[in-house]
């Protein structure tokens, strides 16, 4: 597989790995019967409904899948780390690609779901905070990832 | 990644590497022996003459005549000829039975003949990947044409009851093709006790060069040519001879003669000894394929809460070639076809890795593996969501 050398980098010692004693909110993507899963663990700061002033203070992934599944989740959790939620809700599964100078064809779609599985845990944030109107809103991971 | 080093190579049910006893035979054939085998002068006889030892060679190895020995490019175009080359040649049966864990070169060519008409069936295999027999009885009748089930698989390396199934074949006047491409030079294969009637066999799985390849083709079973030309195979097969490749294989098969029972019993004490090593140091590993029933120098398991790539990345890195069942090696996004078709659940397929031993693999080349593998897997599971759960 030719992975670039950001992915192998990521791939090799992934940023932000394992779990987060009582999480702000918990976030998965992907399952095992397609060969790719993550889920995130998030901390928010402050805890704030208003998303443009709640920051992820802290995150953590863990993933089953492969190289640029490893890479992508690695990546993403950089890519989220103190911005706001409504910096991440905007962000997308190609700037995660892009961030890693790319991503063979095949693995854009299956394995680049590290963007979906941090909504997801922004999403159960919300809900968490009594604001299903606004998780509602958020996109999140697709029901078929396929 | 690109790595300059050399890697210690245990992917060879992928293709081998060629043997130097091989390379020394054909290298002549390049330059100081250039004829072309359909010239009438000397070159061209020589060449000629080459080609026809190599024949022999090749019967030699599957105990048949030399002219049922037709030389291809390789196993995916034996496999293509066996198929089509049937069916073209007759329009009274229209049904192709194979089996569910077939090799591509034979799958999707069944596949492409129902865009002709032709029914096919697939039979299914149990957990450790030999057919069912009693489907096999049931489905081939009197409208079969052909038969098409595999030697040995090159995923698991399970082999299978070629005797029963042509026998099954047979008794309904059906037509048994085997893709022998992963037994060739590997265990003894006599055409006749295992009564199949055509036999694909790839030269760089057993230490040949690439690019060549035959089928053994039963005298009196008729199937059409797909490349049709000048007179080249007894007008079954056009376009000027491979010679430096034909010499190869018939090397490789002469070679493969003399040292397959002693190989084969080297290879499956390493084989054995890798296993019990990673069985003894990682835990929840599960063997795939027959525990007996097996091509002696593979080894194909699955490691649970982890997917396959990215162990092979790991290993990759650490100068180990091997192989996976995951997804992500297949190009494509299933899971490899064979191990669903065992029953394996599709996580612990995706977490499948095989090693499969060669020739040029040493003791020192299972310790390699021995040393990193269970680190390597630890490591990915700590970052895996499905463990520990």
């Amino acid at each position: 597989m030719q992975y670039s050398r950001k992915v192998m980098d990521h791939f090799m010692n992934p940023r932000n790995v394992g779990e987060i004693e009582n999480p702000d909110g918990i976030g998965t993507c992907g399952n095992p019967v397609c060969g790719d899963l993550m889920t995130f663990h998030i901390k928010v700061e402050p805890q704030s409904d208003d998303l443009n002033a709640a920051r992820i203070s802290q995150i953590r992934f863990k993933t089953f899948g492969c190289g640029a599944a490893i890479a992508v989740a690695s990546m993403a959790s950089e890519m989220a780390q103190g911005k706001t939620l409504s910096e991440v809700i905007q962000m997308s599964r190609d700037d995660v690609a892009k961030s890693l100078d790319g991503l063979p064809p095949i693995k854009m779609h299956c394995s680049n779901i590290g963007v979906q599985a941090i909504q997801e845990a922004i999403k159960d944030y919300l809900k968490r905070i009594g604001r299903q109107d606004l998780a509602g809103q958020v996109k999140g991971c697709p029901k078929e990832p396929h | 990644m690109a790595r300059e080093e050399k890697c210690i190579y245990l992917d060879n049910n992928a293709t081998t590497p060629i043997d130097p006893r091989v390379l020394d035979a054909m290298l002549p054939y390049f330059h100081t022996m250039p004829g072309n085998p359909s010239s009438i002068h000397a070159a061209g006889l020589k060449a000629r003459q080459a080609v026809e030892s190599a024949r022999e060679r090749v019967s030699t190895l599957l105990d048949c005549r030399s002219d049922e020995i037709y030389f291809t490019s390789g196993g995916t175009e034996s496999d293509n000829i066996a198929i089509k080359g049937t069916c073209f040649a007759q329009e009274e049966r229209k049904k192709i039975i194979t089996s569910s864990i077939e090799h591509h070169a034979v799958l999707t060519v069944c596949e492409y003949m129902q865009k002709f008409g032709y029914e096919l069936v697939k039979v299914p295999v149990d957990r450790h990947g030999i057919v069912d027999l009693d489907f096999l009885n049931r489905a081939v009748d009197e409208r079969t044409l052909l038969v098409s089930i595999m030697h040995a698989n090159n995923e698991t390396g399970t082999i299978e009851p070629i005797q029963k199934i042509s026998k099954i074949t047979h008794r309904h006047g059906a037509i048994f093709h085997t893709d022998a491409v992963q037994t060739v030079g590997k265990i003894p294969i006599d055409t006749d006790t295992l009564m199949v009637d055509m036999l694909s066999l790839s030269g760089h799985k057993f230490y040949g060069p690439k690019g060549v390849g035959a089928l053994y083709v039963r005298r009196g079973i008729r199937f059409d040519p797909l490349a049709h030309g000048g007179h080249h195979e007894r007008s079954k097969r056009a376009g000027t001879e491979n010679v430096p490749g034909i010499i190869g294989l018939g090397e490789a098969c002469s070679i493969a003669l003399n040292e397959m029972t002693a190989e084969e019993l080297r290879l499956k004490i390493l084989r054995d000894r890798l296993w019990q090593s990673i069985s003894e140091k990682i835990p929840k590993v599960s063997l795939n394929g027959h525990p007996t029933e097996r091509l002696s120098g593979t080894l194909n398991f699955s490691v649970e809460y982890v997917e396959g790539e990215s162990m092979l990345l790991k290993l990759d890195l650490e100068g180990i070639c091997a192989s996976s069942g995951s997804a992500c090696t297949s190009g494509s996004l299933e899971a490899s076809h064979v191990l669903v078709a065992m029953g394996i659940p599709h996580a612990l397929a995706h977490g499948s890795l095989r090693f499969s031993l060669g020739r040029f693999n040493t003791e020192k080349d299972i310790d390699a593996v021995i040393d990193v593998l269970p680190g390597i897997v630890e490591k990915l599971r700590e970052i895996s969501p499905l463990y520990g759960r």
